[in-house]
């Protein structure tokens, strides 16, 4: 177990070592992209660029100015952007993560039980009315651009009935740190989660749902019925737990996906400053190193997010301990 | 308790499907009576309505398009329309199920003792550490080897026999008056069958409970059973002692039937004699007798609806005079063999 643990853990370094050089290789090395033109601005003499290539390590090769990228990045931690100069890399980062994290957190418990509670439901009372509304509603969920609900929910929430006595307690947006005030981070939050989390009750309720139904024509179900150990056990025992496997394959993508920067839209919409929208950002503006660290983060949270994936399905499915 | 009390009765027990085509009847009108520790075995082809017939029984269709009728009384309890909470104090309590695949029977993310655990504990109310000492010795009971280890097992750990056992022991696990075995031995092999057989007929013994055995294997049923019952499309077309209906069958399927076993004893025949056809579709039932199409012996009276008769003990569904049947029979047989 514990050999299998190193050797996965050995796996996903190698996979991020990978990631950083193809990053790294896109954003330097590609013809065209020649960063010190970048850093020296708009008709720059050619002995301005040569100083330039020169104080950056731009005039050395490949491999050294990727390590050196590297160490910059992760040793000193003293890269600045190409863009702000004097913007210290790293930290900047460091400070959109926690945005990010909260954000896609917080999501995530709202749709995770969102969804068990719509696909066990409308599972359980398939063709029912109740069914078929959850079906709808999760239809919807899923359509709804994520940007148009973010500012329905702003237009509502901040200007319309802000003053009513609905919406009175709503701050105004942007990010609240949890350590400063844990209340006005919830507060600040709830509609954001709300609104990122929509799509995915909506498309794990219905994963869920065919999921179960399927399960529930296995014999052992039949079996289980015949222990006469009541329909809600069958259910949730027998029936949900083996349909899990569907459901935790698709949360460590998304989770993954939405972590390393997925929710743009929804941080865009609500003023949170986070990942999604430092890279985007960067990405305008061409910001090599700042592209170069998100992408290097985003990475890790994707390789990590597969190998907690990979952890609960160890957990949940025994016939995949065995394969080990 | 009285012991000749019946412990099950069924009457006329019907299970049709709503198809597109119509609705398709799959059992008509069955109906048996069991006494406490006996043991019936259900024969007939696949499709004859057996395995539809005890599953209704329990209320395990879950087709929506399912639609059950008659009477299934276990103990003086109607059990059909029963509610589910009052049923499932009956499933698994005092009726437990075998059923035929032990590959897909079990639940695969659950150790086979927490599910026997599972069981034990929904219907009394045992600490968890006694429900699965019970469980360690119902292993040992159905002949696992080390018992201690294997309740921790998940199915895909054990075989084919030994998940079959781990099922016995699970429909025994609270000692039910009645055991219903949906063909338990046909996914197994041969020895295997024999052991797991065995096992049944000793627990009637240990165990005390009646065993209703289904399956299409004559010579199963003619190892353990006390009584048979004979199915054809849906219908009880025989039913008597064990020792009789193999002596002298009285229906003409059960002819055909049991003249497609080869003979131990006597000369050999040229060849074993089948029964010409295949049994009807469910959606296009014959008129009268379901066998008449492929009955030698038809004639005028078959095209209305036999119904089960005869002498108490033994009796079949069949138009032909009792008196003479059994000389239809030897001459039929007699013909199978070379002169």
């Amino acid at each position: 177990m514990l050999a299998a643990f190193v050797s996965r853990l050995g796996q996903m370094a190698l996979v991020m070592f990978g990631i950083s050089i193809v990053a790294f290789l896109i954003f330097f090395a590609t013809p065209g992209a020649d960063p010190s033109a970048r850093i020296a601005g708009r008709n720059a003499s050619q002995e301005t660029l040569a100083q330039v290539r020169h104080d950056f390590g731009l005039d050395q090769p490949m491999p050294v100015q990727y390590a050196l990228m590297m160490k910059r990045l992760f040793v000193s931690r003293d890269l600045t952007s190409f863009v702000n100069r004097g913007q210290k890399v790293v930290p900047t980062v460091l400070q959109a993560i926690p945005v990010t994290l909260s954000l896609v957190f917080g999501a995530a418990v709202f749709w995770v039980i969102g969804g068990l509670i719509v696909g066990v439901v409308a599972g359980a009372t398939r063709g029912t009315w109740l069914d078929r509304t959850l079906m709808i509603l999760s239809l919807i969920g899923v359509s709804i651009p994520v940007f148009w609900l973010g500012e329905v929910a702003n237009l509502v929430t901040q200007s319309r009935w802000h003053d009513s006595f609905l919406f009175s307690w709503v701050p105004p947006l942007g990010y609240i740190a949890f350590t400063d005030d844990p209340w006005g981070w919830f507060k600040a939050l709830i509609i954001p989660w709300f609104t990122l989390a929509t799509l995915y009750i909506g498309l794990y309720g219905r994963v869920l749902r065919a999921s179960i139904i399927e399960t529930m024509q296995e014999d052992f179900i039949r079996t289980a019925r015949a222990k006469g150990i009541g329909e809600r056990r069958v259910l949730l025992r027998h029936g949900l737990r083996t349909s899990l496997v569907a459901f935790v394959t698709m949360f460590g993508l998304d989770f993954g996906a939405l972590v390393g920067g997925g929710a743009l839209l929804t941080e865009v919409v609500f003023g949170l400053q986070g990942v999604g929208k430092l890279t985007y950002g960067a990405l305008q503006t061409l910001d090599l190193p700042m592209i170069l660290a998100t992408v290097i983060y985003a990475s890790f949270f994707v390789v990590m997010a597969n190998f907690i994936v990979d952890v609960a399905f160890v957990l949940i499915d025994p016939r995949v301990r065995d394969a080990h | 308790m009285l012991t000749d009390a019946p412990l099950l009765v069924v009457e006329n027990l019907c299970v049709s499907f709503r198809t597109e085509g119509g609705v398709v009847p799959a059992v008509s009108g069955v109906s048996f009576s069991l006494k406490q520790r006996e043991i019936l075995g259900v024969v007939g082809e696949s499709g004859s309505g057996k395995s539809q017939t005890l599953l209704a029984m329990l209320g395990l269709i879950s087709s929506p398009n399912a639609v059950v009728t008659g009477s299934v009384r276990f103990l003086g309890q109607e059990l059909l329309g029963l509610k589910r909470r009052a049923l499932d104090a009956v499933r698994g309590r005092q009726i437990g199920m075998i059923f035929q695949d032990p590959m897909t029977a079990l639940t695969p993310v659950h150790t086979i003792g927490n599910q026997i655990i599972e069981q034990i504990r929904a219907h009394e109310r045992v600490s968890r550490a006694a429900a699965r000492k019970r469980a360690v010795d119902l292993l040992d009971a159905v002949g696992l080897p080390s018992p201690g280890s294997a309740v921790d097992r998940y199915p895909h750990q054990l075989s084919g026999g030994m998940r079959q056992r781990a099922v016995i022991a699970m429909a025994l696990s609270c000692n039910p008056a009645l055991l219903i075995a949906d063909e338990p031995t046909t996914a197994l092999d041969v020895t295997v069958q024999a052991q797991i057989l065995e096992l049944i007929g000793r627990l009637r013994d240990e165990f005390g409970s009646a065993v209703i055995l289904v399956t299409h294997d004559l010579g199963v049923v003619a190892d353990v059973a006390d009584r048979v019952l004979v199915m054809y499309a849906g219908r009880v077309v025989e039913e008597g002692a064990k020792g009789q209906l193999f002596r002298e069958p009285l229906h003409p399927y059960a002819w055909g039937l049991f003249g497609s076993i080869p003979p131990m004893h006597g000369p050999r025949p040229s060849r074993l004699t089948a029964i010409p056809g295949s049994p009807p579709k469910l959606s296009q039932m014959p008129q009268g007798c379901a066998f008449g199409p492929r009955c030698v012996f038809r004639h005028e009276a078959c095209v209305a609806q036999p119904s089960l008769g005869g002498a108490t003990g033994h009796r079949s569904a069949c138009f032909l005079p009792e008196v003479g049947r059994q000389d239809l029979r030897r001459t039929l047989a007699a013909k199978a063999v070379p002169a």
